[in-house]
């Protein structure tokens, strides 16, 4: 079982329905795992029934017990996060302050301090419309995503694969640099970069793959929007080459990815102009990559 | 006044409003642009001036002191995100899960586990004419960027206590990175883009300002591209659509080499004229 992993850096680059459109080509031959759970959209194109929804849980925060607490402000003074501030001559705990280190019940002379466990989302395994299985989340407001959802997901689509006998899981990773898109890269087998001809897209491609760098894993990218700056796109050209990563392919500017989109497909369903048929080289040349025989 | 500029979504024009709405407001007021996107900073690809000061940011973590320890394993014991673990006679700090709260260091009997510092990113500051810009650039490999933005605020309300508009390029999504961006902001500019999409992240982003408390409006990037669904559900919910921008490959051409879109685009300018107009009336409501 194969994994690869789709990511950007930048958002907006079309990584999503990409991504979709592969999960839609794979067909039942993979999983399909949404890791961008904290905004995740995959699921507006591929009608999961929502069929099996789980409470995520993950770490801890505290609360005050105002009967038992004397104000000796000892919780504040140790707290680095000004969590706990006094309100009308009470101490609170700022639950959004709160980083659940559980320092300041140990230094409660009273044991007024409780610790409690956090919802901070929900999780799901879906069927879709190609029949296969998808697993995706949806992260609470304000949570810390600290990419321990991230790795649920995408440990629970591995597993559904396994046990099923799928080829690969395909997931739609987390953008930026931090901690959820460390999460959706560890354990990959191939990573695709969707990038776009902009300073921006560039800039942030060039940060991201410092990243998958750390991982070793091998890279492939995506140019969509590729006419749009012809001259960005050679720029990007060039970097490619330069760090060894695969060119996968250059997609058009092309206002059907939103048609599609606005209709909920993905954009190989939707599109005959073309632009399928080089999704469709793209995603055959990705399975070239990962089922070629290791040397 | 501060103003943050969000979105749920990536990709929906966040950078290029901050970066034109900054220009184009400077021209009458003083102006700080802070990009607080410290993962993939995009901001000063946009704005250029003069580099005024650079400064390492830290953060703090435990180091093990080996000759004094007496190896009794507390540390690991009040640790609650396993930055620390003991290893027969070893100890052992995993510096990106510490969040340096310092219960170790602070409760080790035999202190061993001093806090030292260690480099997360940097901050840069820029001046060109009336607008000043400063940047927080998380480095490779430092998975947490709560603890950066927090300190380039602290950077800004120190520097800039006068400045008449604050505008803070935010992170995208609605975890704990867009609340550490927006939560002292006096108003949110959501921008999103009439799709699916974008709607969808669009209520996500609605919901965490209404959970914080702010006071809000959306800008409608790429009008006219995908439905109507997010002009309806600003309508439907009674927001305040400050501003809409037209879908336009002009723009995203403009985008593409790094230059600001206004003097370019006159529908652009007119979104932007409108806003600043929000903006002085917000102010002026302010002060009275």
């Amino acid at each position: 079982m194969k994994e690869i992993v789709i990511i950007s850096g930048k958002g907006g680059t079309g990584k999503t329905s990409i991504t979709a459109s592969f999960g839609y080509l794979g067909a039942k031959e993979v999983v399909v795992a949404d890791c961008d759970v904290d905004a995740a959209d995959m699921h507006l194109l591929m009608q999961p029934d929502f069929a099996e929804a789980k409470d995520f849980f993950s770490g801890e925060i505290a609360r005050i017990e105002q009967d038992a607490c004397i104000q000796c402000g000892k919780c504040a003074d140790v707290c680095r996060f000004d969590a706990i501030p006094v309100i009308d001559g009470k101490y609170i705990i700022e639950p959004l302050d709160c980083e659940g280190c559980g320092y300041c019940p140990r230094v409660c002379p009273t044991d007024a301090i409780v610790m409690e466990e956090q919802k901070v989302g929900k999780w799901y395994v879906s069927e879709i419309k190609t029949g296969s299985i998808m697993v995706h989340a949806r992260l609470g407001i304000g949570a810390e995503n600290s990419g321990k959802l991230v790795a649920k997901v995408k440990n629970e689509a591995k597993r559904i694969a396994e046990e099923t006998g799928k080829k690969m899981v395909i997931v739609d990773g987390s953008p930026g640099v931090g901690c959820p898109v460390v999460s959706s890269l560890s354990g990959a087998d191939l990573v695709v970069l969707v990038t776009e001809p902009t300073v921006s897209g560039l800039h942030d491609l060039k940060r991201v793959y410092e990243l998958v760098k750390k991982f070793k894993i091998k890279a492939g990218c995506i140019i969509n929007k590729s006419d749009l700056n012809l001259q960005m796109t050679d720029e990007i050209e060039s970097y490619l080459e330069l760090e060894n990563i695969v060119s996968l392919a250059h997609l058009p500017y092309d206002e059907s990815f939103t048609r599609a989109m606005t209709i909920g497909q993905t954009i190989v369903e939707y599109d005959n102009n073309g632009l399928n048929r080089s999704i469709e080289e793209t995603w055959n040349r990705i399975k070239q990559i990962i089922f070629k025989k290791e040397k | 006044m501060r103003i943050a500029i969000a979105s749920g979504k990536g990709g929906t024009g966040k950078t290029t409003l901050s970066t034109n709405l900054a220009s184009f407001l400077a021209k009458k007021q003083s102006v700080v642009l802070v990009d607080l996107d410290v993962e993939e900073p995009n901001s000063g690809l946009f704005i250029k001036g003069e580099m005024l000061h650079k400064e390492d940011k830290y953060k703090m973590i435990p180091e093990w002191n080996q000759d004094t320890c007496s190896l009794c394993g507390q540390c690991q014991d009040v640790c609650n995100f396993h930055a620390i673990i003991k290893i027969v006679d070893t100890i052992l700090v995993f510096p990106e899960l510490c969040h340096s709260c310092y219960a170790c260091s602070e409760l080790c009997p035999t202190g061993s586990i001093p806090m030292v510092p260690q480099k997360m990113g940097e901050l840069k500051q820029f001046v060109d004419g009336d607008l000043s810009f400063i940047e927080s650039r998380l480095e490779i490999g430092q998975e947490q960027a709560v603890p950066l933005i927090a300190q380039t605020n602290s950077y800004v309300d120190k520097y800039y206590p006068d400045t008449d508009i604050k505008l803070y390029d935010s992170p995208p999504g609605t975890s704990c990175p867009v609340i550490e961006a927006t939560r002292h902001a006096d108003f949110v500019i959501l921008i999103t883009e009439s799709t699916p999409f974008g709607l969808h992240d669009l209520k996500l982003a609605v919901e965490t300002m209404k959970e914080l408390g702010k006071k809000f409006g959306v800008v409608i990037n790429r009008y006219g591209l995908g439905n109507d669904d997010v002009l309806h559900y600003c309508e439907e919910n009674h927001i305040i659509v400050l501003a809409k921008i037209n879908n336009d490959r002009h723009i995203a051409e403009l985008y593409s080499t790094g230059q600001l879109i206004y003097d370019e685009v006159p529908q652009f300018k007119e979104a932007l004229q409108n806003i600043e107009e929000f903006i002085m009336d917000l102010k002026s409501g302010d002060e009275s």
